[in-house]
C-alpha cells in the first residue's frame, strides 16, 4: 500500500510538471507568462550553477530561524509561567485575545521606519507572528493537566519541580510541538513576506528582483525554490514531531500492530 | 495567589476587573509615557487617536476600508468553496488522495506572498489580482483541513449510511460535511488569519486604493500619527474579524461543542 502511493504520488508530481510543460506549448497560455517546466528547471539549473542559490536560500533559513527560536523561547516561558497561575491567565486571556489577532503585516510600515532593509526588520514581524501560536498552545497545554494524574502527583508529595517534570512538562508537549509546527509555518510565510516589502535579503528578494528584470523563469524556479524549503520544514518538523512524542498515544497508533 | 484569583474571579464585578484589568492598566501607561512625546517616530497615543478619527471615519472609510473588506470576504467565500469542494472529492477517493497529495504538499509549502510578482503577469494590477492573491493563500489550509475530515468520517457511521442507503447529496449532506466540518472550520480559522495578511500585502504595491495601500502611503510620506492609526485599524479589524468568526463557530458546530463537553465531564 505504502509502495503504491508512493508511486502514485510521484506519478502526481510527473503529471503536475507535464501539465504545465504542455499548457504553455500548446498556447493555452502565453509562455511569457508561464514558461514551460523545462525552462523553469534549466533556469534554476543555471542558477545553482552560477553559485547564485545557495546565498539567499541560507539568508532566508538564518532568519526563519532566528525569529523561530526567539517565538519559541518567548511563547514556552511566557506559557507555562501564565498558565500555572490561574490570576495572571485571568488576567490576561482578554489582552491576548485583542493582540494576537492583529495581523503581523500590520507591523511592517514600522519595521521600514525603524530598521531598514535588514535583518532586525522582517525578525520583528515573524517573532511577532510565530510568538501568538506557541504562546496559545503552551497554555491550552498547561491547563489541560489530567486531574488524576494531578491528584497523584499529590498524594505523592512531589515537589514542584518534580511535578513541572513529570505532569506539566509530559501534557504540554504535545501541544508544544503542534504550536511549534504552526510557528514554523507561519515564520516561514512572514520571512519571505519580510524579504518581499522591507527588502531584507533572502529568497523573497531574489524573487522581486527576477520579476523587475522580467526574468520570468526564474521568478518560477525560486518560488519552487521558496516551496521547496517549505516542504522540507514541514517534513523536518514532522519528524521531530514523532520523536518528540514517540511515547504519545497519537503516535503509538499509527504504528500498525 | 490561587485562592485570591478565584475569590476575584467569583464576583461579577471581579470578573469584569480581569477581564478589563490588564488592557486598561496597559493604554493608560502608553497614554502617559507617550503624552509629551516629541520623538518623530512614536507619537503620543493623543495624537493618534486624533489621527485615527480623523483618518479612517472619514470619506476614507468608503473608498480605503470598504474595497479592502469586499476583496477580503470575496477572495475569502471562493477559498470556502473551491477548498471545501475540491477537499470532499480528493478526500473521497484514496486513489486521488495519493496521486495529488505530493503536489498539494508541494503548492501548499509555498508562502501565498511569494506567488504575488507571478500572479501580477497573469491578471494586471486591477481588483481580479487581489482577490486571487487572497485565493491562493487561503485556499490551502480550508482544502487540506476538508481532506483531513472527510477521511476521517467515522466508520460505524458510513457503514450505517451504506444500509440505510443514503446516497448523494443527502449522504453529502448529513454524513461527510457533518463530521468534516469541525475539522474545515480549523482550516476556515486558519484561513481568516492568512486571509487578513494578504488582503494588506496585496494593496502594498502599485495600487490606488486600500487599507494597505494607505498606511504604505503614510509611511513614504512620514505622516507618522496616521501610519499608527492604520495599524491599529488592522488590528481592530483583526480582532472584530475573529469575534465574528467566533459567532459563526458557535452556530455551526454547537451540537460539537455540546458533545465534546459531555464527553468531557463522563470521562
Amino acid at each position: 500500500m505504502r509502495l503504491r502511493s508512493l508511486w502514485l504520488g510521484l506519478a502526481g508530481l510527473a503529471g503536475f510538471g507535464l501539465l504545465l510543460e504542455l499548457v504553455p506549448r500548446i498556447g493555452v497560455v502565453s509562455d511569457r507568462y508561464l514558461p514551460p517546466t523545462s525552462r523553469v528547471l534549466s533556469a534554476l539549473s543555471d542558477q545553482i550553477e552560477a553559485g547564485a542559490l545557495w546565498r539567499p536560500v541560507g539568508d532566508t533559513l538564518l532568519t526563519w530561524a532566528i525569529g523561530l527560536a526567539l517565538a519559541v523561547v518567548a511563547g514556552v516561558v511566557l506559557g507555562v509561567v501564565i498558565g500555572s497561575v490561574p490570576f495572571l491567565r485571568a488576567a490576561t486571556a482578554s489582552t491576548i485575545e485583542f493582540l494576537r489577532p492583529i495581523p503581523s503585516v500590520a507591523w511592517i510600515p514600522a519595521a521600514i521606519v525603524l530598521y531598514g532593509p535588514v535583518r532586525a526588520g522582517t525578525l520583528l514581524i515573524v517573532v511577532y507572528a510565530a510568538f501568538w501560536q506557541m504562546l496559545v498552545q503552551v497554555l491550552h497545554g498547561v491547563v489541560d493537566v489530567d486531574p488524576v494524574a494531578r491528584d497523584t502527583a499529590r498524594s505523592y508529595r512531589l515537589g514542584r519541580w518534580a511535578r513541572a517534570r513529570w505532569l506539566v512538562w509530559p501534557t504540554t508537549l504535545p501541544y508544544a510541538v503542534t504550536g511549534l509546527r504552526l510557528a514554523a509555518t507561519v515564520a516561514l510565510i512572514l520571512t519571505v513576506t519580510g524579504e518581499l516589502f522591507i527588502g531584507t535579503p533572502g529568497l523573497g528578494a531574489e524573487i522581486l528582483l527576477a520579476a523587475a528584470s522580467g526574468a520570468v523563469a526564474l521568478t518560477y524556479a525560486l518560488v519552487l525554490v521558496t516551496g521547496l524549503v517549505g516542504v522540507a520544514a514541514n517534513l523536518l518538523f514532522r519528524v521531530v514531531e514523532r520523536r518528540a512524542l514517540a511515547w504519545h498515544p497519537s503516535v503509538r497508533q499509527e504504528v500498525p500492530a | 495567589m490561587r485562592l485570591a484569583g478565584m475569590r476575584l474571579a467569583g464576583t461579577v464585578l471581579g470578573r469584569v476587573g480581569l477581564v478589563l484589568g490588564l488592557p486598561a492598566v496597559l493604554v493608560t501607561i502608553w497614554w502617559i509615557v507617550s503624552a509629551d512625546s516629541e520623538h518623530f517616530l512614536f507619537r503620543s497615543l493623543r495624537d493618534i487617536l486624533v489621527a485615527f478619527r480623523e483618518t479612517w471615519l472619514g470619506p476614507r472609510l468608503v473608498e480605503d476600508v470598504l474595497p479592502s473588506l469586499s476583496r477580503l470576504a470575496q477572495g475569502y467565500a471562493a477559498s470556502l468553496v473551491l477548498g471545501i469542494g475540491a477537499g470532499v472529492l480528493i478526500g473521497s477517493s484514496r486513489t486521488l488522495r495519493a496521486v495529488v497529495e505530493p503536489v498539494l504538499e508541494l503548492l501548499r509549502a509555498i508562502p501565498p506572498p511569494a506567488l504575488i510578482p507571478l500572479i501580477g503577469l497573469f491578471a494586471g494590477i486591477g481588483d481580479t489580482r487581489r482577490v486571487v492573491i487572497i485565493i491562493a493563500g487561503c485556499v490551502w489550509p480550508i482544502l487540506l483541513n476538508t481532506v483531513e475530515g472527510v477521511r476521517a468520517v467515522d466508520e460505524v457511521l458510513a457503514d450505517t449510511c451504506r444500509s440505510y442507503r443514503v446516497r448523494g447529496l443527502g449522504r453529502l449532506r448529513h454524513l461527510v460535511l457533518r463530521s468534516a466540518s469541525p475539522q474545515i472550520m480549523t482550516g476556515a480559522r486558519q484561513a481568516l488569519a492568512i486571509g487578513i495578511i494578504l488582503m494588506v500585502i496585496s494593496e502594498l504595491q502599485r495600487t490606488d486604493r486600500g487599507i494597505g495601500f494607505a498606511v504604505e502611503q503614510f509611511q513614504t510620506s512620514f505622516r507618522y500619527p496616521e501610519m499608527w492609526s492604520g495599524v491599529l485599524l488592522l488590528g481592530v479589524l483583526g480582532v472584530a474579524l475573529s469575534l465574528l468568526f467566533r459567532l459563526a463557530d458557535r452556530q455551526i458546530l454547537g451540537w460539537y461543542h455540546g458533545l465534546r463537553a459531555t464527553q468531557k465531564e463522563s470521562r
